[in-house]
């Protein structure tokens, strides 16, 4: 009988651990009150992602973004000229020399498989509109990307905040407008 | 006794998928019209202004301005969608359309994850973003009222 009794007991405090465990699975999945919010000033973010140009013509900028665009490898997924946005992604290559070769250690050394990224969808949206004074074109670009690992797992989900690689691309887009770009503040 | 503790694991494991699934498999609430009125209310503001062109284009602002990168956009059809990704991926959907002769309606809809948002504090987020960057206050709507 009192075996019985602490198996019960026993049956009952596993029950309890796994249900937990359960329910902890499921607050993860509800959405976080931040969500929406940003780790940083949005004004800085800005700065680093727009650029203004003393130019009325907003569809020479677009065509201009989208001419770049392509010489970087990227498809135009998207466009609505009368909003002044211009939609664009490229897919590559994920693998990082790194990451194989720390995959072969844990392999070696653990006997198990560790997986490692393999591709990855980098997509980016180009905005355009009008400056107040209606004298000038704010550009704004976002890029983020989607890396899928050898087992084909979405493995990262992020943002692009390199601020060297929106330098770079505003360095090239004022040489096809042969125009100097102002930051926004 | 240890084949009964080994017992009692095995057990307890093979419910535990059921214990997740049952508590996170809410039912979808689509048909329950007074859920739909109120989420509706919560996701929706009206502004007093007849531009739907910059309201759109500020709606484009606000998102890229809380870390979105835009999917798609119409004109015509008063819409726009975009994806924010850290960590996971938050999806939002912004329409545009007028209301009487002198107000837009605004509304925001959003899923994380796999789940629809219904957090009134979420779409509260958006809009006091999208408001500052329309110059204009938002006014909160009556889902009842007729023309919603």
């Amino acid at each position: 009988m009192m075996a019985h009794l602490s198996f019960f007991k026993h049956l009952v405090s596993v029950g309890l651990f796994f249900s937990i465990v359960g329910l902890t699975n499921c607050a993860s999945n509800t959405v976080p009150p931040d969500a929406l919010l940003m780790k940083e000033p949005t004004t800085e973010i800005r700065q680093r992602q727009a650029r203004r140009y003393a130019t009325t013509d907003e569809k020479q900028v677009i065509i201009a973004a989208s001419q770049l665009l392509q010489d970087l490898g990227f498809n135009v997924e998207n466009s609505a000229k009368d909003l002044g946005l211009l939609v664009v992604s490229k897919d590559r290559s994920a693998v990082d020399g790194g990451q194989v070769a720390g995959q072969i250690a844990v392999a070696v050394i653990l006997g198990v498989r560790m997986s490692v990224d393999k591709e990855q969808k980098i997509r980016a949206s180009v905005v355009t509109c009008p400056s107040a004074d209606r004298k000038a074109i704010d550009v704004r670009v976002t890029f983020q990307r989607l890396v899928w690992d050898d087992q084909g797992q979405l493995s990262k989900l992020e943002r692009l905040d390199d601020p060297e690689m929106y330098r770079d691309f505003y360095i090239k887009l004022s040489k096809a407008l042969f125009l100097e770009a102002q930051e926004v503040g | 006794m240890f084949t009964r503790q080994l017992m009692a694991l095995v057990v307890c494991m093979a419910f535990t998928p059921l214990t997740m699934l049952s508590g996170c498999n809410a039912a979808p609430k689509v048909n329950d019209a007074e859920v739909s009125l109120k989420l509706r209310s919560i996701q929706t503001r009206s502004y007093d202004t007849t531009n739907a062109n910059n309201a759109l284009r500020v709606a484009m602002a606000t998102l890229q301005d809380l870390g979105f990168v835009i999917d798609n956009a119409d004109a015509d059809l008063g819409t726009v969608t975009a994806t924010k990704l850290d960590n996971a991926a938050t999806k939002m959907t912004i329409t545009v359309r007028a209301r009487g002769k002198t107000q837009i309606l605004v509304r925001a809809n959003a899923q994380y994850k796999l789940l629809a948002v219904d957090d009134p504090i979420f779409y509260q987020q958006f809009f006091t973003a999208y408001s500052k960057s329309m110059f204009l206050e938002a006014h909160e709507v009556d889902a009842a009222a007729p023309g919603l």
